[in-house]
Parts: C-alpha cells; structure tokens; sequence
C-alpha cells in the first residue's frame, strides 16, 4: 500500500498542475483519500462531509459550488488528482490562485460574470430577518448594491473576473465578499496537522 | 402645646442634654409671641380654667425684681408672695431669690403683664426652664410622647367614672391646651413654607447653574465658582462630616470679578461668608460666620457683589424664573416631608410657569440651560449618586447625559472636574504630564439635533445595521464599505460612535473571524485619531481586547491591533489599561525581529506597529518602567540599527521619551544607541532628526553621553541642523541637544571649530520661547569660556541677551541671567551691558526671583 502511494505520489509530483505540496505530504493526501474511500471515487456527499466537519462550512449552495470547483471534469465525482490538486489551492494557494478560484465559485452560472441575480443568491441567507420591515429581500437588494458599487469597476452591473481581481488586490477580504468557501487559519492549520503531519509521523 | 415645643421650636445644637437654650430664631419668636397671646387672652375666655391650680408649679430664674410686683402680692425681703392661694394654703406664685414659681395661668398671665417689654423673654425661660409644661401642669400622665397620644382618651374615661368638678376642669383645660397646640403647629408650618430651607441638591444646582454663568469676560456675573472639596458623601453634602452635624452643607469658593476671592458655606439654614479657605489645600480655615445669613447663594452673591447684582439682573427673568423653580421644589421637599402629597400642584406651577416663562423669554440658550437645569433641580439625587458611585463610569455617564440635553455644560465640566481630582485617579498624578492637558479637557462638541444631518449619517446607520444583523459575509461587505467613506472627517468618525457603530465594531474584535477582526481594525485604527473615539473606545473596553489579540498568530492582525493601541493610547487612562491589562508585555513582545525570516517584510511591519504603541504608551512613567522591565531596551537598540525610516522614527521616538528616566539614560549610553543616534541626526527625515537630537538633548545629562556624542562626530551634525530655522520643534531639540552639550568644554571646543556661537548668536531674536531658551541655555554654557564671551560680543549677542532680560518665561530667565553673568566677567562686555541698563534690570530681577 505504502510502496504504491509512494509511486503515486511520484509520479503526482511530476505530471500533477499543483506546486504546494511535496512528495511526503502527498503521500499523506492520497492516503487520507484512499482510507476514507477505498478504491472508489468521492461522491458529492462525502465531498461535502469532509467541508462540513473539517472546514465548518455550512451554506448549502457554497458547499456545492466548491465541489464543483474541485470536481474539474463536471463528473459529480472528486478524483484522486482533482482532490490533491483542488486542495492544493484550498490550503496553499497563492492569492492569484484563491481569487480565480474563488470567482469560479462565485460565477453560479459560469458565464464569467457575476450577476446581481447571482450576487443576491449569495448573500440571500447573509442577514436576520427583520420581521418589521416591509420588504424583507430589501436589505439583501442594498447589500448587492453596496457590493457593486465597490467592486464593480467598469460599471456594466456586472463582476467580471478583472472587476473582482482589482478588487481582491486592493482590499483583500473582499476575496470572499460572497460567502466562505476557503477554510479559515485555524480549520486549515486544524487539517494540516491532522492529515499532514500526524500522518507523517506514523509512515 | 406639648407637641409644638417638642417638635417645632428649634433648640440650639445642645438640646437633648437638658439645659437647652431656645434659639434667637424667627419661628421662635412667633411662638412665643403666640404663647404669650395665648396667655393674656386666657384668663378672659376662659375665666374657670385659668384658676386651675397646677400640679407642680412651673419654675424658672425670671429676670424679674421686686419692684415689678405691684398690689396683689406680699412683697418681703427677699421673697414675694402673691396673696391669692391654693386650697392648700400655698400661694400661687412665689419668687424666691430670682426663682419664680407660678401655679396658674392667671398669674402667669400676670407675670407677662408685669414683665411689660421682657414677657418674651420671660416665657422664653420659663420653657426652657419646663421643657415640657404639660407634665408640670397636668401632671405626669401627660407627658407628650411622640407615639399616639390617648390622654384625652384617658381623661374622658376618668371623668366619666368620677364626674367630679376638678376632672372635668383637667378635661377641658386639656381640650383648650390641645387645641392651642394644634393652632402653633399650624401656625409653625406656615412659617417653614415660607422659609427657604437649603438642602444639598438645591445648594449643588445653584452652583451648576451659577457656573455655567461664571467667565473671564465682564458681562459674566462672576468670574469663577466652585467647591472646595470634590468629594460628595453619600448624604450629597461635601462637608466634613463632623461640620454637617452643625448643618453644614458645603463649601464654595466664588471668585467675584469685583473684590477677593472669598469662601461661602453653605448651611441648611442659608448661607453666609465664612473665615476664608487655604488657597492651596481648598481647605476651609475658619468655620465662624463672618456677616449676615443669606437665604441662598443668589441673594448673597447679589449683596457682596455689585457687579453680580448688575450683570446678574440683566438674565433677572431667567433668575426669577430660575428661584421660581428651587422654591417649587423646596415646596414639593417640604410637603413630602410632612407626608402631604402635593405633586400635582407643584407640576401645575411649573407649567404655569413654563408657559409664562417661554412667552417673555428671548434669549433661547439660557431658556435651554434653565430647562436643563430644571431637569436637575427635580430629581438631583439619582444624578449625583450616580456621579459618586461610579466614578469609573463616569466619563460615561457624562457622555449620556450629553446625549440626552443637548447642551449641559455644568455637568461636563464637573465631571471632568472631579475625573482629575478624585482620590482613584491619584495613579495620573505619578504620571508624566508632558503629554498635552488640552486632550483631557477637549469637550463633547455635538451637532444641535435640530441641525440636518449628512447623508454620510444615514448610509453609515445603514452599515452599521447590516453589521449588526449580518452574518460574517455581510459584515465583511459592510466593513469594506465603511471604508469607502472619509473616514479622516468628524462627521463619519462621529457618526460611527452616535449610530452605535463603536460597540459593533468593539464586540467583533471579540469574535473568531479573523477578517472580522481585521476589518474592525482597520476602521477603528482610522477613526481612532479622534480624540472622541479614543474615549469612546477606552470606555467601552476595546484597549482590553487589543491587547488580547497582540498574541494572536496573524501578523496583519497584529499591527492593526498595535497601530490601533498606539492611537488609543494617546491619554492617560488608555495608557493606564494598556499596562494593566500586560499590554506592555505583549507590545514589547512584537519588537522581535527575526532575522532570518522567511516573512521579513511582516516581521519590520510588526515590530514597527509595536514601536509606535510603546511610543504612544511612554508618555506614562509608570509605563516606562514598565517597558523597561519587559526586557524593550535591548530590543530598541537592536531596531535602532535598522534602515527603514518608518520604523526608526517611533523607535526614536520611544527612547526620545523615556530619555527622561535617568536608568534609560544610563541604558542608551551603555547599549551603545548614542553611535545610532548620531547616524540618524544625518538622516534626510527632519522627524527622525528631531526625535534624535531631542533624545540627546535628553541623554546628554551625563558627562560621558556628551564625551560619547562628541567621540562619534555627533556635535558637527546638531551644528549642521542650526540653520533649519522654519522647522521650529527640530531647531528646539538640537539646540538643546547643542545645550547639554556644550556642558563639556571639550565639545565647547568643537562647537568654536564650527563657528556654532555666530549661529547661535544669530537665533537670538525671533525665536519662539522653547527654541530662545535652549539658544540661551547653550551660549551660557559657551561663554564660560573667555574667547567666546568675545565671539559673542563680537557677534552683536550681548543686546539681544540684555533684551531678553525683559521676558517673563522663568526657565527662560534662569538661563539669561547666567549668560549674562558670565558674559560680565569680561570688562567689555561689562561696558556694554551697562550702557544697556542691564544692570537694572538685573537688579530687578533680583527682587522677585529665587
């Protein structure tokens, strides 16, 4: 098992796009893929699974855009390449690679933009109901607005991809302006040290 | 009568111990002039009751002689007797030696006629002499008792049972008695509603408002008012407490802009000029009246001072409407007092009031500061206890306050009166006090509400809405855009703290998210060059919780803490947190630099952010020991080495400041910081120059600093700054530095070399105070030197220098004088000085200073 990881990995860190992980710690990876599924592929459940209870994520509809994001091939399935290469960005990656990442998240439709429609199903769960107010979406509707207003530099109501990646330079929590889908610094560090160094210990 | 001796007639301090004097008082004097009415007219309504004989015959030591008995009466040697007497044989009045023994009413009626002009004295002893006469009287089954008097009861039971004709005469002279009392009762709370009697809150809102009157300017009625002692005790009286057994309420001193200076106590019975006070301690000297008793401060102040009475009476309808108002309220005091509920009439008077009051009214800022003072008037209480009880919230209290009346001076500026002076905030003395006073007194400037509001307002409330309601992605969106506003303007800076933004971002800092808390930051470290906000955050917690997240592991999230620190901490108290909270710990913590790191640039930006806090932190001494102690110094020294510019400045800058302690002294010198304090006088930022050069000025105390800073060719640099003469602060510092320097002959030397005198010489005229006495401080220092006393002359110095004799700046003086005597020792000079009149002017000086 162990030989045969190690020649996967070898032969990942040859042929693989990802460059934020070295040969031990894909090693790691692949074994945490292969003790979770055996020799099957990850379904869209257990993708979600795994974002739920390591990375805390919550939001239905940004959990499915993030394995989308993973799922490179549009199969409903993760293989064992997109899981390496897709958590390479998700734990390592470089803010270039975050925001394209992140845009294709955001991007519902993958049309290259981001809408407002887009925009106000992201953030449609983002603020407390007030019951008292007349039209509950419009806090929503004014939240899209803000968010236009600030990112969107070529005013044609829309984000395209230079729109958010000015933005995400200049200001760079923004890189998330419509809902978590990269881990925070204490889930990722959680699951370096769980999956990539423990495991390190052990081989 | 029993119950208005005991209760109304107001006895002298002594009382209870049962040689009581009544008191010269007014209400005095009305009952006993009702009593001796009372008596006269007796014996003609009621002819039977006045022969009743009593049981015990009242005594006294009557002021009375022989010679005012007439007929009627055995007049012996030294006794006198009246003829009528008792069935017993014993005569009714007797006068033994100056003891007067009376047994009826008829005869005391008598002694009152006989008396003539003396009755009220006489009636005065006599109760003073019986301070119950009842018991006497009637016997001692009647002794008034406070609780439920059933004697009536008694006695018609009594006489029911017996019928005879003497109970039934004890019964109604009992009624008759009953019902005089209850006429003097009546009649004494007439009296005391009219009287005005000053209690604590009425004495504290006279006060306020004459304050807010009080001002330098001559149409103020009064310069300046304001009490003695800051303290309040629980009872709201300021004086001490063995004074308030004597009524004392408390101490004011009133600085009228005719006469003296002069101390008021006031008392529960008015006010009047006392002994006079300690102009240093504010202690009152002498408790003794000196003068009149006035029924309030007005009334007082208007009699002692013209001036006040003039200026006073042109706001006379705001003063009449003003007494109007503590009388409503003395009447609404004095009816709960004696428990009748009287709310409703007091309300009605002042909404007459009011309405009359608003119609003649043109002034509309005084009509504001009346309504507020109004608002005080009735219900002081709550407002000091909470001024006493929570000095710490305090400052909070004050800001509340100011949020609900727009305008309330007096409060304020109590508050912040009793923020410098209370016992707890004695930790600020200890500390430095070279940061600037102004910052603790800058006032809460606010817009009237009345006043339209900016757009900026309404989209900031929207923000901060969305904040509040949002989860984390919202409140990313919302922080990102409250950015976008100018967040340097006090209309946005203030807006965030008046719509509640403050706490929002506060209670983030407390929240996992990380990009919470750095957009959080990012705001408040913007908006905390506000002095308002600074206040605002201290007050609300925030120091605590940056200093908690300086542990944190991310380094943006670090500096932003630390930079944000080092804006808060530009007072005292926020300094004060930061220490108790093992900020200085943490903040010295993140001057390590690494430096082999991978992340160097984030590692500089850190340890500069951690400079800048400690820099803004070491304006407190106590604090200065404290970064010493964390282990900062070698840390200092070791950033002192770097080249970015942005980060030497509040290294620089941090030392500059704790130069003042001498173990930092001793330590610049031995960390070897004097050869980089030297390198950076050469540096191109005048900032950076001048933290240098005043750190020098500083260090350069000690023989061996100057031998250092010459070793290190640092003299030529400080020359070479001489001539920056538009850039004040930094001509200031290295003339200092130039200053201590020259302290040393051999740097005195060096400076010759470079012809520093001539220049020097040169900044003596058109100089601000600070740069002139350094200037000053340094040629003296040169001119111990002979060839120099000439360079000076030569260089035209010695009228400048004479002139400067002239100025009233005592540090200044200090050192002309010694440039000037040194410069005498010279013939010449001596010559010139002389024809200049310096001499006089020595002379002068001589008489008014040390």
């Amino acid at each position: 098992m162990s030989k045969k990881n190690q020649k996967l990995a070898e032969d990942m860190l040859r042929t693989s796009s990802q460059k934020h992980f070295n040969k031990t710690e894909l090693e790691c990876l692949i074994h945490f893929y292969q003790n979770l599924m055996g020799h099957v592929k990850m379904d869209r459940n257990q993708f979600r699974d795994i974002l739920h209870q390591r990375f805390n994520m919550t939001e239905d509809l940004l959990m499915d855009r993030v394995f989308r994001a993973f799922d490179k091939d549009s199969d409903s399935f993760i293989s064992l390449i997109e899981w390496v290469e897709g958590l390479s960005i998700f734990l390592r990656g470089t803010q270039e690679e975050k925001i394209e990442y992140a845009f294709t998240v955001y991007d519902l439709n993958g049309d290259g933009y981001i809408s407002r429609e887009e925009m106000f199903q992201m953030l449609k769960t983002s603020l407390v109901k007030q019951p008292t107010e007349e039209d509950p979406d419009e806090g929503i509707k004014d939240l899209v607005e803000i968010t236009l207003k600030k990112m969107d530099h070529d005013h044609d109501s829309r984000l395209s991809k230079t729109d958010f990646r000015d933005s995400v330079i200049i200001e760079p929590l923004l890189l998330e302006a419509f809902g978590p889908c990269l881990p925070d610094e204490k889930c990722a560090c959680a699951f370096e040290n769980q999956v990539l160094v423990v495991k390190k210990h052990r081989g | 009568m029993g119950a208005s001796l005991a209760r109304a007639v107001q006895w002298t301090s002594v009382a209870g111990s049962g040689s009581g004097k009544l008191e010269l008082s007014p209400m005095n004097e009305k009952l006993l002039n009702d009593i001796i009415q009372f008596i006269e007219s007796f014996g003609g309504k009621h002819p039977e009751e006045s022969k009743y004989v009593f049981k015990e015959a009242l005594s006294w030591n009557t002021t009375l002689t022989a010679s005012a008995f007439g007929s009627g009466y055995d007049i012996g040697a030294s006794q006198i007797k009246s003829q009528d007497k008792d069935p017993n044989g014993v005569p009714l009045l007797e006068l033994d030696e100056g003891t007067l023994k009376v047994r009826t009413l008829d005869q005391a009626a008598n002694v009152i006629k006989m008396s003539k002009e003396k009755c009220t004295n006489e009636v005065r002893l006599c109760l003073e002499a019986n301070r119950d006469p009842l018991v006497k009287i009637l016997g001692a089954a009647y002794a008034t008792v406070d609780t439920e008097d059933s004697t009536l009861i008694r006695m018609v039971e009594k006489n029911k049972s017996e019928s005879s004709e003497e109970s039934s005469l004890l019964l109604r002279f009992l009624l008759i008695m009953q019902q005089f009392d209850m006429r003097l009762l009546n009649s004494c709370m007439q009296e005391i509603s009219k009287q005005v009697r000053l209690s604590p809150s009425t004495v504290n809102a006279d006060v306020a408002l004459l304050q807010s009157f009080a001002g330098e300017s001559p149409n103020t009625p009064l310069k300046n008012i304001k009490f003695t002692s800051p303290h309040v005790f629980s009872n709201e009286c300021r004086a001490l407490p063995w004074r308030q057994v004597h009524g004392d309420i408390c101490y004011v001193i009133i600085d009228p802009h005719d006469g003296e200076k002069f101390c008021v106590t006031a008392s529960t019975y008015g006010c009047f000029v006392n002994g006079g006070f300690n102009e240093d301690t504010l202690e009152v000297l002498d408790f003794e009246k000196r003068g009149e008793v006035y029924k309030d401060l007005v009334t007082l102040l208007r009699s002692k001072s013209n001036r006040f009475a003039e200026n006073i009476s042109k706001k006379v309808i705001t003063l009449q409407f003003y007494v109007r108002i503590i009388t409503c309220f003395i009447f609404q005091e004095f009816s709960s007092h004696h428990g009748t509920p009287r709310e409703t009439d007091k309300d009605t008077i002042i909404t007459s009031e009011l309405s009359m009051e608003n119609e003649k009214e043109d002034e509309s800022a005084t009509e504001k500061q009346l309504k507020n003072q109004k608002d005080k008037t009735l219900k002081p209480s709550l407002k000091w206890k909470s001024l006493e009880d929570s000095r710490k919230n305090e400052k909070e209290e004050s800001k509340k306050k100011k949020k609900k009346s727009t305008t309330s001076p007096p409060a304020g500026r109590r508050a912040s009166y009793y923020g410098r002076k209370t016992p707890q905030d004695e930790d600020d003395f200890s500390e430095s006090s070279d940061d600037s006073e102004e910052e603790e007194e800058v006032q809460d400037r606010r817009q009237d509400a009345g006043s339209d509001l900016p757009s900026e307002y309404w989209q900031i409330q929207k923000l901060v809405k969305y904040l509040k309601g949002g989860n984390q992605t919202a409140t990313i969106i919302a922080l990102c855009s409250m950015r976008d506003f100018n967040l340097a303007q006090e209309t946005c800076q203030l807006a965030i703290r008046d719509v509640g933004g403050l706490e929002v971002l506060i209670n983030l800092l407390d929240t996992d998210e990380n990009k919470c808390k750095i957009g959080s930051l990012k705001i408040l470290k913007e908006i905390s060059r506000n002095v308002q906000i600074r206040r605002a955050i201290a007050d609300l917690g925030g120091l605590q919780t940056m200093v908690k997240i300086l542990q944190s592991q991310n380094k943006d999230l670090k500096c932003l803490a630390a930079e944000t620190i080092a804006n808060v901490a530009k007072f005292r108290r926020a300094r004060r947190t930061v220490r108790q909270h093992g900020g200085i710990k943490k903040l010295v913590a993140l001057l390590e630099c690494p430096a082999n790191s991978c992340d160097a640039g984030k590692d500089v930006e850190v340890a500069r952010s951690g400079a800048l806090a400690l820099w803004s932190c070491s304006k407190s001494t106590k604090n200065k020991h404290a970064i010493r102690r964390a282990g900062a110094i070698p840390m200092l020294a070791k950033l002192l080495k770097s080249q970015h510019e942005e980060m030497l400045i509040p290294v620089v800058g941090t030392l500059q400041e704790c130069a003042s302690e001498p173990s930092y002294r001793l330590a610049i010198r031995t960390e070897g910081m004097i050869e980089d304090l030297v390198t950076n006088l050469k540096s191109s930022n005048s900032e950076l120059q001048m933290h240098c050069a005043a750190a020098i000025f500083k260090c350069a105390e000690d023989k061996a600093t100057r031998d250092l800073v010459r070793q290190y060719g640092g003299l030529d640099p400080l020359v070479a700054l001489l001539p920056q003469s538009d850039n004040k602060e930094l001509l200031a510092a290295a003339t200092g530095a130039i200053w201590k320097c020259a302290i040393s002959p051999q740097n005195v030397e060096r400076f010759q070399e470079l012809k520093a005198i001539e220049q020097l010489v040169g900044l003596l005229n058109d100089q601000p105070e600070d740069v002139l006495v350094n200037v000053v401080g340094a040629l003296g220092e040169c001119a111990q030197e002979p060839a120099n006393r000439l360079i000076i002359r030569k260089a035209g110095g010695i009228p400048s220098l004479v002139h400067l004799l002239t100025g009233t700046n005592q540090a200044l003086l200090v050192n002309v004088t010694k440039a000037v005597g040194a410069c005498a020792t010279e013939p010449e000079n001596m010559s010139i000085i002389d024809k200049l009149d310096g001499v006089r002017l020595l002379w002068s000086l001589l008489k008014n200073q040390n």
